[in-house]
C-alpha cells in the first residue's frame, strides 16, 4: 500500500539497477528540480545549459566535500539528462551511471539526499509517471507484469495485454450487453403496461456466446499461472537413483549435496530452469524407499509424495542398474500413477546392460534412457519437459490470462452471466435478472477499465519495486 | 420581529416537510407562504407514490416526514404496484383527496411546536459576508433566522401557457414570485428555466364510465406509513377508470400545434421527457394511434376528475374538442383547461450534498428549485434541506444518505453530480442497488439514523425495532423448520410447483418462485401461532429476507466493492490544477462541481475513468 504522497512535486531518487556488486549501477533522480540539485554537485558543467537527452562525463561531489579546500568526488560518472516531459516520469530526470560499488552508490544518494531530495518509495517513479499523464493504468498494470516476469514466455503475455488483449473481446460484451441492460431497465420503470423490450432470445445467444469465451480465458489461465510462476517438476526415484546427479546436471551446477550413500538428500531442493523461455522448478525430493528406519528420512519421504501431488510435473528416476525383480518393478510402477504428467527416465544407461534397459522399458515403453553423470540424454529430457507443457493446446499466440487479478474478475463475470443465463431459463422477473446484469457489467468494466477497483491500483503499485 | 432559527419559504410538498423536520428537531421555525389557503397543494395529479416514488415516500415516514402519514390520512384508493416482480419493484401508490391531503398536512403542521406561520412572498434575501441571515417579505419587513430555505416550486418568474396566452402566475389564479432570482444572478448563481404541465379537470358527472375500464383499489391496503395508524378499508375505496386516445383525438389536436406555445417557441423552458404532454406523445410516438388515459377521482366528496395522461397547453377549444373524442369523454364538461407553465431553477451542481448552496452559506434550495419534478421528489429534498438547515444552525455534523442507503440519496447525489436539463424524476435504473433499497425496508434502512439525530421520536424507533427482532426470529425458525410433504403438496399443485418427496426446510421451500411465506403459514394449521405473534408486515419482511437472500447479497458485495471509492473524501479546497494528467473537462468539472468523495466525482458526466484512476492514485487512495 502507498502511502498518501503529500510533496509530489519534491526530487526523489533511488537506485534503478539491483543492489549489489555489478559492472555499474544507476541512481535515477527525478522532480522539477531534478537538474538544479544534481548541478550543484556536478562543478564541470552547468547542466542547466545542456540539452535534453544529452550524457556527460565528470566528477560528483557533495555539497560538504565542495566546501573543503581539496574536494574529494564521490565516483566518476557519466550523467544522462531528460528535460521534462520527456522523460519516464514527465518530470525532470537525471539518471547517473556510476560504480557498481554498494559503498559508492549509498554515498551519492546520501549526498543527493543531502542536498534536498529525498528517498522514493516503491513504485514512485511510475506514479509520477501516472500522473503526469505518460501512461494509463492499463499500462502501468502490464509495466509491472513485465518488471515481475523472469522469462520470454511470461513477458509476451504481459506484452499481449498492454496491447489490448482479451480486454478488446471484454469491452465488445461490455457494449453489446449495455444496451440489453438499459432496455430492461426501461421495462421496469415503464411497467404500467407489461411489455418485454429486450428480446430475452438475442440475450441468451449473446450470454452463451460470452459464457464460452470466458470461460477459455479462465482456462488459459491455468497455463497463464504456469508461464508466470514456473512449473514445478518433482524429481522422483529410489535412494541412489541419481536425481541430485540429475539435478546438477540440468543446472550445471552443484546445488545438491551428493554423496553415493543412500538417503543423503533429506530435504526437498528447489531450482530454476529457462528451458525454451518456461520456467521450470526443480524440486528434488528424498529418495523413495518403501521402508526405512531412519525417522527424519521418513520425514522427508512423506514430503516427496506430497511434492509429486502438488508438481506440475513429475520426473521419475528409474536406476537402470538396479535388479528387475518383482518387487523393482512394483515399487517402480507405484510410482507410475500420475502417468499424465510423469516423464520416465532410465539413468545410469552407460552403466547398466543392454538388457536391462530394455527389462526397464517393458514397463516404462515411452522412458528416456540417459545418463546422469556422464550427461548423455540431457538435452532430449528438456525437449520432452517443454513438450511436456507446450501441447499443441498452448498456442504463443494465443492470449493468455496470467494476471491473478485478471483471473478474479473474470470468475466473477462467469458467474453473473451464469447466473443471467439461469434467469433467463427460469422466467425469473426482470428485475432480478437486472441485478445480475449490472454485475456482469461491472466486473466487466474493471477489466476494460471502466470501473476502478482499489484491487488494481494496489495490485500495480505494490509490484514495483524501489526506483521504479 | 422574533430572530428564526430556519425560515422556509414556500409550503408545498418540500416547504412542509422542511418546515416539520427542522421543527421536530428543536429549530424555531417560520414557514412563509403567499397563501395560507395553499398550504400543501397538490398542483397536479390527486396521487402520491408509484415506482421508485412509493419508495421515496416509505423513506420519508421512516425518516420521521409527514408525507407518508398524510397520505395514509387522505387516500381513496391504494394500489401496490409490480406485485408480479421482484420486491425491489414493489411500489404503493395512493390516490388523495387533494382537499383532504392539504386539510391534513396544515393540521399535523399546526400541531407541531415551533412552527410559525406567515402570509406574504419573499422578495428578497438578507445577505451578509456570503451567508443568509433572513429575507425581506413583499410588504418589506425584514426577518432575521439562522438559516432559510427556499422550495419556490414552480413561482419564481412563473408564466402560464394556455394556447397562444400568456399569464404571469405560479399556479392557475395564483401570482407569480419574483426578486430572489434576480438577486441570485447577482451574487454569481446560474439560473435557467424548465417548463411543466397539467391536463384539465373535468367534471366527473359529465362522463360515460360504462365506456371505461375500471381500476379497483388493492384489497389488503398497507399504506405508506410504518406507524400503526389507521387505514382506509377496501370498502371506502373509489375507483380509477383507464381510456384510450385515437386517431381522430390525435388528428384535432394536431391542428392546434401552430398555436401551442411549445412548438412556437415561446416557451423556452425543457420539459420532463418521462411526463410528456399529449401534443409531446404524438410527436414522439407517432406510430401509436392510441395512448392510456387514467380518469383518476380528486376526492371523496367532489365530482372533479383528473385526466392523468392529457397534460396540454393547446388552446382550451382544441383541448375540449379533442377529449370529446375519446371513450365515456363524449360530453365531457371541463372546470378549467389544462395548461403549461415555465419557471426558474437553479441547476443543482451548485449545491453540496446536504443541499445548501455553495456559493451562499446557510441558504438551502429544495424541491422544483433544483429541477426536480414530482411531489415525493420534492418532499424528500425539503425533509434533507430542513434536517440539515437545522444541523448547521446547531452546528451539529451534516446528515448525508449515501446511494446504498436511500433513494433519497441517489437523488441527491445526482442531482448535485451531474445537475439535470430536464425536470428530474425518479427511476429505480436510477438506483444501482435497487434491490437494498425497497419499500418494504426503509425503517430498517433508515429510522435509526433519523432517531439518533432526534427526528424520528421514541414510538416509531421501538415499533421499527420490535420489527427488527421479530424478522430475527422468523427467519432463525425459518432455517430450523421442516415441512413435511404432505403437509404442502396441496398449496404446491394449486401454484403449479413440484410436489415434495420428501420433508424440505421451510428456509430452502420459500426460494421456489410464486411461493410467498404469508401463503405457507395459511396452509398448516401448526403455524398459524406465528400470525398471532408477529406483525404481517413483519413476517412478509422474513419471507422477503430470505427468499432474495442470494440477490440481496449480490448487491451488498457490490457495495463493499465500490466502499473505498465512495467513502474517499476529497479535501474541499483540492487544488485540481496541479494534477496534469487530469483531462481539461475533468479539471472544469471537478473544480466547478466540488465532488465530496471519489465516488461522487465518478459520476460527474464528461468524466472518464482514466480521470478518477488519476485522482485515487493522486489521493493515495
Amino acid at each position: 500500500m502507498l502511502g498518501q504522497f503529500s510533496n509530489w512535486n519534491d526530487t526523489i531518487v533511488a537506485l534503478a539497477t539491483p543492489p549489489g556488486i555489478g559492472a555499474i549501477g544507476v541512481i535515477r533522480v527525478s522532480g522539477t528540480h531534478a537538474l538544479e540539485l544534481i548541478n550543484q554537485l556536478f562543478p564541470k558543467k552547468d547542466l542547466l545549459a545542456q540539452k535534453t537527452h544529452t550524457l556527460h562525463v565528470g566528477f560528483l561531489y557533495s555539497l560538504k566535500a565542495l566546501q573543503a579546500p581539496q574536494p574529494q568526488p564521490l565516483d566518476e560518472v557519466v550523467l544522462a539528462l531528460y528535460k521534462a516531459p520527456k522523460s519516464f516520469t514527465g518530470e525532470n530526470v537525471v539518471e547517473i551511471n556510476c560504480h557498481g560499488s554498494q559503498y559508492i552508490q549509498q554515498q551519492i544518494i546520501q549526498a543527493i539526499c543531502a542536498a534536498g531530495a529525498r528517498l522514493a518509495k516503491p513504485g514512485e517513479f511510475t506514479q509520477r509517471a501516472f500522473l503526469n499523464g505518460k501512461m494509463d493504468l492499463t499500462q502501468a498494470e502490464a509495466v509491472a507484469d513485465i518488471i515481475a516476469s523472469n522469462t520470454e514466455a511470461s513477458k509476451n503475455a504481459a506484452l499481449h495485454t498492454m496491447r489490448g488483449g482479451f480486454s478488446h473481446a471484454l469491452s465488445a460484451l461490455r457494449d453489446q450487453l449495455i444496451p440489453f441492460s438499459a432496455l430492461i431497465e426501461l421495462e421496469l420503470d415503464f411497467s404500467g403496461e407489461d411489455v418485454e423490450f429486450a428480446d430475452r432470445t438475442q440475450l441468451y445467444q449473446l450470454l452463451n456466446t460470452a459464457h464460452a469465451q470466458v470461460q477459455q480465458l479462465l482456462q488459459s489461465f491455468q497455463l497463464g499461472n504456469v508461464i508466470k510462476q514456473g512449473v514445478s517438476v518433482a524429481i522422483v526415484g529410489k535412494p541412489n537413483a541419481g536425481k541430485s546427479t540429475l539435478l546438477n546436471q540440468l543446472l550445471q551446477e552443484e546445488r545438491a549435496i551428493v554423496s553415493s550413500i543412500a538417503g543423503t538428500t533429506r530435504d526437498t531442493i528447489e531450482e530454476v530452469l529457462n528451458i525454451n523461455g518456461i520456467l521450470f522448478r526443480l524440486i528434488d525430493t528424498a529418495g523413495i524407499r518403501t521402508q526405512t528406519s531412519d525417522e527424519i528420512e521418513q520425514i522427508g519421504v512423506a514430503k516427496s509424495f506430497e511434492k509429486i501431488e502438488e508438481a506440475n510435473l513429475v520426473v521419475h528416476l528409474i536406476d537402470a542398474t538396479e535388479a528387475f525383480s518383482s518387487e523393482a518393478q512394483e515399487a517402480a510402477l507405484a510410482l507410475q500413477t500420475k502417468a499424465n504428467k510423469t516423464v520416465t527416465v532410465i539413468n545410469k544407461s552407460d552403466e547398466a546392460s543392454s538388457q536391462q534397459v530394455a527389462q526397464w522399458l517393458t514397463i516404462a515403453p515411452n522412458a528416456l534412457a540417459i545418463s546422469a553423470k556422464a550427461g548423455t540424454g540431457i538435452g532430449t529430457l528438456k525437449e520432452a519437459l517443454f513438450n511436456a507443457v507446450v501441447t499443441q493446446s498452448f498456442d504463443m499466440g494465443n492470449t493468455v490470462v496470467t494476471n491473478a487479478r485478471h483471473a478474479h474478475v473474470l470468475a466473477q463475470i462467469q458467474e453473473a452471466i451464469t447466473d443471467i443465463l439461469f434467469g433467463l431459463n427460469n422466467h425469473t422477473p426482470g428485475d432480478l435478472i437486472a441485478i445480475d446484469i449490472r454485475r456482469c457489467l461491472h466486473y466487466l468494466g474493471e477489466l476494460t477499465g471502466a470501473v476502478t477497483h482499489e484491487d488494481q491500483l494496489d495490485y500495480i503499485f505494490s509490484k514495483f519495486c524501489i526506483g521504479k | 420581529m422574533e430572530q428564526y432559527d430556519v425560515i422556509v419559504v414556500g409550503a408545498g410538498h418540500a416547504g412542509c416537510e422542511a418546515a416539520a423536520a427542522a421543527a421536530n428537531m428543536g429549530s424555531r421555525i417560520l414557514l412563509i407562504t403567499m397563501n395560507m389557503q395553499t398550504i400543501a397543494q397538490m398542483s397536479c395529479n390527486p396521487a402520491m407514490g408509484g415506482i421508485a416514488k412509493g419508495q421515496i415516500v416509505r423513506e420519508i415516514d421512516a425518516l420521521g416526514g409527514y408525507s407518508g402519514i398524510v397520505t395514509d390520512q387522505s387516500m381513496i384508493q391504494f394500489r401496490m404496484l409490480n406485485r408480479s416482480k421482484g420486491p425491489a419493484m414493489w411500489s404503493p401508490r395512493a390516490q388523495s383527496d387533494r382537499m383532504l391531503f392539504a386539510q391534513k398536512w396544515r393540521e399535523l403542521l399546526e400541531q407541531t411546536p415551533n412552527v410559525d406561520f406567515y402570509q406574504d412572498t419573499v422578495k428578497e434575501l438578507v445577505i451578509h459576508h456570503n451567508t443568509v441571515q433572513g429575507v425581506v417579505t413583499g410588504m418589506g419587513s425584514t426577518i432575521h433566522a439562522k438559516a432559510v430555505v427556499v422550495t419556490s416550486g414552480t413561482f419564481l418568474n412563473g408564466i402560464i401557457h394556455i394556447g397562444e396566452k400568456q399569464i404571469g402566475g405560479g399556479r392557475m389564479g395564483e401570482k407569480a414570485a419574483t426578486g430572489i432570482t434576480e438577486q441570485l444572478v447577482a451574487f454569481g448563481f446560474e439560473s435557467d428555466r424548465l417548463k411543466t404541465g397539467t391536463p384539465p379537470r373535468i367534471d366527473g358527472r359529465s362522463l360515460d364510465y360504462s365506456k371505461m375500464e375500471e381500476q379497483k383499489g388493492d384489497d389488503d391496503i398497507t399504506g405508506f406509513s410504518y406507524l400503526p395508524l389507521p387505514k382506509l378499508t377496501a370498502q371506502q375505496q373509489h375507483s380509477c377508470h383507464i381510456t384510450y386516445t385515437n386517431s381522430t383525438v390525435h388528428d384535432i389536436l394536431k391542428t392546434g400545434f401552430d398555436k401551442s406555445p411549445m412548438y412556437a417557441g415561446r416557451i423556452e423552458g425543457v420539459g420532463p421527457r418521462y411526463c410528456p404532454s399529449i401534443e409531446d406523445k404524438i410527436n414522439r410516438f407517432a406510430d401509436r394511434d392510441r395512448h392510456q388515459l387514467f380518469v383518476e377521482p380528486e376526492g371523496f366528496n367532489t365530482v372533479e376528475i383528473y385526466v392523468n395522461g392529457f397534460s396540454t397547453s393547446l388552446p382550451e377549444e382544441i383541448q375540449k374538442l379533442a377529449l370529446q373524442q375519446v371513450p365515456g369523454f363524449e360530453k365531457a364538461k371541463f372546470f378549467r383547461p389544462g395548461y403549461a407553465i415555465e419557471y426558474d431553477f437553479f441547476p443543482p451542481t451548485q449545491l453540496t450534498n446536504t443541499l445548501e448552496t455553495k456559493a451562499l452559506q446557510n441558504l438551502f434550495f429544495a424541491g422544483q428549485i433544483n429541477g426536480t419534478t414530482g411531489y415525493e421528489e420534492a418532499a424528500c429534498q425539503g425533509l434533507m434541506a430542513g434536517m440539515n438547515a437545522h444541523l448547521k444552525v446547531h452546528h451539529q455534523p451534516p446528515f448525508v444518505l449515501s446511494r446504498s442507503e436511500a433513494y433519497i440519496g441517489v437523488l441527491i447525489d445526482d442531482l448535485i453530480s451531474k445537475g439535470t436539463d430536464e425536470p428530474y424524476r425518479m427511476f429505480t435504473s436510477r438506483a444501482e442497488y435497487r434491490t437494498l433499497l425497497r419499500q418494504d425496508n426503509a425503517d430498517l434502512r433508515l429510522t435509526e439514523k433519523s432517531y439518533r439525530l432526534g427526528l424520528a421520536k421514541e414510538d416509531r424507533y421501538r415499533w421499527m425495532q420490535e420489527k427488527k427482532t421479530g424478522v430475527q426470529e422468523i427467519k432463525t425458525w425459518m432455517q430450523e423448520t421442516s415441512i413435511e410433504p404432505q403437509e404442502i403438496n396441496d398449496l404446491l399443485i394449486e401454484k403449479n410447483s413440484a410436489p415434495l418427496t420428501e420433508k424440505q426446510k421451510l428456509s430452502k421451500l420459500i426460494l421456489r418462485p410464486n411461493i410467498e411465506l404469508p401463503e405457507i403459514l395459511a396452509t398448516i394449521p401448526s403455524f398459524q401461532n406465528l400470525n398471532n405473534t408477529y406483525r404481517p408486515e413483519t413476517i412478509e419482511q422474513a419471507g422477503i429476507q430470505v427468499k432474495y437472500e442470494r440477490y440481496i447479497e449480490k448487491e451488498e458485495e457490490l457495495v463493499q466493492r465500490m466502499k473505498q471509492l465512495e467513502e474517499l473524501p476529497i479535501p474541499t479546497q483540492f487544488d485540481y490544477g496541479k494534477i496534469p494528467a487530469l483531462s481539461n473537462e475533468a479539471l472544469q468539472k471537478f473544480t466547478k462541481i466540488r465532488p465530496h468523495t471519489l465516488g461522487q466525482a465518478s459520476r460527474i458526466s464528461g468524466v472518464n475513468p482514466s480521470d478518477i484512476q488519476i485522482l485515487m492514485v493522486y489521493m493515495g487512495r
